[in-house]
């Protein structure tokens, strides 16, 4: 693909303007062009004052998504050409209080997020077989969940419900029901057990379409519903757990 | 346990409707997810519908079958289609999210939809053909 112009048509916002607006921007693309790289160079020679949130560049540290023509992706990983139209637009996630341009405030999220104590490093399941370098003693990974929050932006019930728990959280919660890690799966359950949690999804599996580390949070919510009937059931039979 | 923060966004206003609607980019889901928010609220403004239309009863037997001359008009049989349709996709889908929500085809969602959604079209087809040759 040659150089091409591609139009970009950003929403703008700062504190203390009464409601968001767009600006449009012209900026050479080539076939490696990402939309971070294209939001960069406006922010670098149309306008220093366009705020985005960005850190690693190759999809792994999640601080980047936004909606992109709709879609709520991680900008750093959308090739611009690929997007295939000659307007590109981008606005920020939904489902989260805006603070300026492309940027959302995340506290809400993390609010949620936290609460069911998931420990973030998983216990060893890369590559048992392969040679441990000197001094480590076993490999380690970290959990998928890279809290970019598109799953919550995504969610047709997050934009409807205020206190609902939100995708990623409660797939924090099946984490740790699942492989609990020394943290309190009782806890994680009883905590979605609510009609703003694992009972309020309806099932869009938005929240999976758009997760870039295949978390599957709709999956992990059925899952948490799935765990509670059945304690629910032997509860009711005198059954125990 | 600690207080919740709202997700509202005073900016951009709250747009539930907006959230349960706009499919546009949207996937499979969220479709089955609008069109059933949508066919809940027909088959209530229906269900009120309907409990009017009973009370025509009141006037007895006249005014009963005054009612019937109309609804048995074509015009009237085809919103009788859109109400199966209603119940029919309403219904479906619901066992689909029941199913889904008890740990069944939570991993083959799409093709449950589907498999369920062709049987609701048999069953739409037909009941048509016995509104308009009954």
């Amino acid at each position: 693909m040659a150089e091409r112009d591609v139009v970009f048509k950003v929403l703008r916002y700062k504190q203390g303007e009464t409601v968001p607006h767009y600006d449009t921007f012209t900026v050479k693309t080539d076939e490696n062009t990402t939309a971070l790289v294209a939001l960069q160079a406006i922010r670098r020679d149309d306008d220093p004052s366009l705020t985005l949130r960005h850190s690693c560049h190759h999809g792994s540290c999640g601080t980047c998504g936004m909606r992109i023509n709709g879609e709520e992706q991680l900008s750093c990983v959308v090739n611009v050409q690929e997007l295939g139209t000659p307007t590109v637009v981008v606005e920020p996630l939904q489902n989260a209080p805006l603070v300026s341009d492309l940027v959302v405030d995340m506290a809400p999220f993390f609010d949620r997020y936290t609460q069911p104590e998931m420990p973030y490093v998983r216990q060893s399941e890369f590559m048992p077989e392969a040679d441990v370098p000197d001094g480590i003693g076993h490999y380690t990974r970290y959990e998928n969940c890279l809290e970019c929050g598109l799953c919550v932006s995504a969610c047709p019930v997050m934009g409807s419900d205020a206190s609902y728990l939100g995708p990623a959280a409660m797939a924090a919660a099946w984490r740790v029901v699942a492989e609990p890690r020394g943290s309190d799966p009782e806890f994680a359950l009883n905590w979605a057990d609510n009609e703003h949690g694992c009972w309020r999804c309806h099932v869009a599996y938005e929240c999976t379409e758009v997760c870039p580390s295949d978390v599957n949070p709709a999956e992990a919510i059925m899952s948490l519903r799935g765990e509670l009937t059945k304690r629910k059931f032997r509860r009711v039979f005198g059954l125990g757990k | 346990m600690q207080e919740y923060r709202t997700t509202r966004d005073g900016v951009r206003g709250e747009r539930p409707l907006q959230a349960w609607f706009d499919v546009r980019k949207r996937n499979l889901g969220s479709w089955a997810f609008a069109i059933n928010r949508l066919t809940g609220m027909g088959l209530i403004v229906y269900l009120v519908l309907h409990l009017i239309v009973l009370s025509t009863l009141l006037q007895g037997e006249q005014g009963w079958d005054k009612f019937l001359e109309i609804a048995r008009s074509p015009f009237f049989l085809a919103f009788d289609i859109v109400l199966i349709f209603g119940i029919l996709f309403h219904g479906l889908n619901g066992i689909r999210v029941a199913l889904i929500g008890m740990g069944i085809g939570a991993k083959n969602h799409r093709s449950l939809f589907w498999v369920l959604m062709f049987i609701g079209a048999v069953l739409l087809v037909v009941s048509a053909w016995k509104v308009f040759t009954i």
